[in-house]
Order: structure tokens, then sequence, then C-alpha cells
């Protein structure tokens, strides 16, 4: 059996280690070892960007990356956006913009829409659309969520 | 997929002493967009996985009055974003932007996007041992061949999915590869190879050797150049067809034509027809229409790709009256 690798990273902002096989994604490591469930599995391949978080500052499909690959990397999720009291405004923007069904592509969409605001904070709908096409939704038809990011870009800007 | 070693490696130097001399053994990952594809299908199932993000300085673009040196590790984002790159080497930079999503841009680098494998179906289905596997058949000559080649197949006929490499070759790029015994550079379009030289490979890469750094010359002045890339999905696909031109122009004229087309052959598919048709004319709507002509005279379509031969004829005409 290949040995597991020891993993010391930063996770929404506190400093965690892990073991975990060097097959395992930073999905599984996320879901399965740190029981962080935001991230969701959708197709598991890069297609989807449910699982989607911010890597060093940078979005990324967690499905896509080694877990033994976060060694001294600093990793945002969903679990660090919202305050204890108060939600993250993109957060607040999906809900204010019914941008959500089923909910399972709610968590990559706002970590997409945060590194997106991040670096543009008054995004054209043309960039939204286009910095989006790596997240897919099955139930809105996207509308709502092109709506809530520039509620959100009003809010945070 | 299958549990394998991890292993970082410490310099470019050290990296072909990691790597076994059998393509089944042992894997290298960058940015691991495509790598993690083939590993979770099983196409792939490699005893160790050699890293190569922990080698210093292979993420840094130079520029300067020779030209752009760009490492492998350089991310597709990056390559997108560059300044120097958006105005000087046009066509690499909307190739490096047109990739995948933002997600896959953000890891995917410029290294694994030349170094990338098939995306056709029968490749990537684990049940299958197509030619490219080691079987005997390629199953797109009996089976659905819209996506494959119109250019260049047999006995495999797979279509490249890199952008960033016809808009390399377009700009005359070199690739710096690191083997057991040293150190090798060529034309990057020397560096890929169609099937008929080996079936199960798309470049001259040894299962030891890594391919570390390009170099770009730097374009001289008047020069223009622009990337056409035709998608199913306009924002987030493999292209069906796309053109990389890269023009030399002299008071109107356009004294030396680069044309090389993606997603059509088995590799980045240099169009000599198209470029015979630009040298030496002032580009009007008639001598690009007979660029997009010629780009497609000696085309061979299977039995589902035709349309591939409509749509890069009209690639290569708008291409060459957006650089006019």
């Amino acid at each position: 059996m290949p040995k597991k690798v020891h993993v010391q990273t930063t996770i929404n902002g506190e400093a965690v280690e892990y073991l975990c096989e060097p097959r395992q994604s930073l999905l599984e490591v996320l879901r399965d070892v740190l029981h962080l469930t935001g991230a969701k599995e959708g197709c598991n391949n890069g297609n989807c960007g449910a699982c989607s978080v911010i890597l060093d500052g940078r979005l990324v499909n967690s499905c896509l990356v080694l877990g033994a690959e976060l060694e001294g990397k600093s990793l945002e999720t969903i679990e660090g956006l919202a305050e204890p009291e108060q939600l993250h405004p993109i957060q607040d923007a999906f809900l204010e913009n019914a941008a959500l069904q089923c909910g399972i592509c709610t968590p990559g969409f706002i970590m997409a829409a945060k590194a997106l605001l991040d670096q543009n904070p008054n995004p054209t709908e043309h960039e939204i659309r286009y910095w989006l096409a790596g997240n897919l939704c099955r139930c809105t038809g996207y509308d709502k969520i092109v709506r809530a990011v520039q509620d959100a870009a009003q809010t945070t800007s | 997929m299958e549990n394998f070693a991890y292993v970082n490696a410490a310099d470019v130097e050290q990296v072909p002493s990691l790597l076994s001399d059998d393509w089944t053994e042992t894997k290298m990952i960058a940015g691991g967009t495509d790598l993690l594809g083939e590993l979770k299908e099983y196409i792939e199932t490699p005893k160790k996985v050699v890293n190569l993000k922990s080698i210093p300085g292979l993420d840094k673009i130079n520029a300067d009055a020779s030209g752009l040196a760009i490492g492998a590790l350089v991310t597709l984002t990056d390559i997108a974003a560059h300044p120097t790159i958006q105005h000087h080497y046009t066509v690499l930079a909307e190739a490096a932007g047109s990739v995948a999503s933002p997600q896959i841009r953000n890891v995917g680098t410029l290294g694994g996007n030349l170094c990338q494998r098939p995306r056709c179906w029968y490749y990537r289905n684990p049940d299958i041992i197509c030619l490219k596997k080691g079987g005997d058949t390629c199953y797109a000559v009996e089976g659905l061949n819209k996506y494959h080649a119109i250019f260049g197949g047999g006995p495999v006929y797979i279509v490249h999915p890199s952008d960033t490499a016809p808009a390399l070759i377009a700009l005359g790029a070199t690739a710096k590869i690191v083997g057991p015994n040293g150190e090798r550079t060529m034309p990057l379009e020397d560096f890929f190879v169609l099937p008929d030289v080996n079936p199960q490979r798309e470049n001259v890469l040894e299962p030891n050797e890594v391919l570390t750094e390009v170099h770009v010359p730097q374009p001289k002045m008047g020069t223009k150049s622009t990337y056409l890339k035709v998608r199913e999905r306009g924002s987030f696909d493999f292209a069906l067809s796309s053109v990389a031109a890269h023009f030399e122009m002299s008071g109107g004229t356009c004294s030396k034509a680069n044309v090389v087309l993606g997603g059509v052959a088995p590799i980045p598919w240099r169009s000599v027809e198209a470029e015979a048709a630009l040298n030496g004319k002032r580009i009007t709507d008639a001598v690009a229409k007979q660029a997009g002509e010629a780009a497609v005279a000696n085309a061979e379509p299977m039995t589902d790709n035709g349309y591939k031969v409509t749509l890069t004829q009209n690639i290569v005409s708008r291409a060459a009256m957006r650089l006019a």
C-alpha cells in the first residue's frame, strides 16, 4: 500500500492537518476526511463546478485537485463564508433572488461568484455568464443566478 | 481510482530518474485536470505519480527582446491575462483564454495543455481497448466519428484537443524537453507525431522525458495574429474546429502567413494550402475566401464529420479577414 500523505494547510483561516491517500481528491478529503460537506460531488470530472472552492485565491474544481496538493496552501470553502450571525452578501443575494431550487449547485455557484467579485467587483452580465460557464445548474435556468451575482456586486462594491 | 505513490520532484533534472521507461508505471501531474480524469476512469493506473508543481521556477513567464519563455507550469489563466502576450502574441492569449472553464484554466498548465490526451469517446471508455490503447482497431472508423479527424487520420482518427498548440506553432515556438540524457529542444511543430508514426502517442516524449519550457520568438513589427474556435457550447468546450493565424504584414500585404488548425487532425495541422493562398497577397474578401477553400481542399471527412469541412473553411476565411 502506498503510504498516506500528511498535509498541513489552512482552511477558512484555520490551520488544519490531515492524512489522506494519494488517490483522494480534495473533494473527497473535504467531504470524507474533514466532514466539510458544502462542496458537492456532481460530475466528478470538472464539468459541473458543484465542488468549486477557492485555492490560494483561485477558483478550482476540488474534484480535479488531489488532497495531497493542499500542503502549505490556503483554501476557502462555502463553510467559511458566513459570519456566525450574518450571511455573506452573495448568499443573501441568492436568497433574495431565489437563485436556487434543489440547491446542489449553489455552494459551487456562490464560491464562483465570490472568486469573480474578488477580482472584478463590477462585472458585466456577459462577464458573469462567461465566468459561470464552469458551473452547471439543472433547475433554475441561470437567469436568477446571474441577477443574484449582479445584486451582490452592487452590495459589495 | 487505483492508489499510487505520490512523489514531489525537487528539480527538473530529477524528474527523469523518478519516471519509469514504461508508460504504464509512472505519470506526471501538473494541473492534473486531464490526468485525474484518466485515473478516475481507469484509463491509466500508474504505480507512482510524480508531482511537477514542487519544482521551483517552472511557473514563470519571461518576456524580453528575444521573445517569450514560458515555463511548463504556467497556468492558462496567467497566459491569457499576461499584457505582453495579449498585445504581441495575441493568438496565444486568445487560445489560452478559450480553454475550458475558469476553474480549469486556473490550474491547467501550458505543459499539460500541450501534452493532454485525446478526448475520443472510444479512447476515454475504460471498457474499450482501442488502437490508441494497444488494441488493434480504431473504432471511430466504423463507429461514431462526429468529433474525429478530417486531416491526417489513419490508423487512428483522434483529433488533438489542444488550443495553445496551434497558437504556439503559428508563432514559431520551440519546445524544451528534459530526459535521462539531458536536454533537447525542437520546433514545437516537430514535437507532435501523427498516428502513422506512433498510434499510441501524440508527441515525441519518451516515458521518462518532461516538457519543461516553450520559447516563442518575438514577432516582427507589423505582425498580427488571432485564434478562432468553434464549439458546440460557446462558453466551455473543446474545439470542433479552430484556427490559429499569424500574419507578417508589410504595407498592407501579407508577406508570410502561418495558419495552423486545431480540432481537425491528430496533431495541430498546419495548412500549407491556406498559407500559399495568402502569402504575398493583399487580404481582400476574395483572397480570404480562397484561403478558406484552399484550407479544406485536401480534407478527408469521415461518415459523420463532413460539417467540419465547412466550419474549417469558414473560420479560416474569417480569421484572414480579421487580420486584413
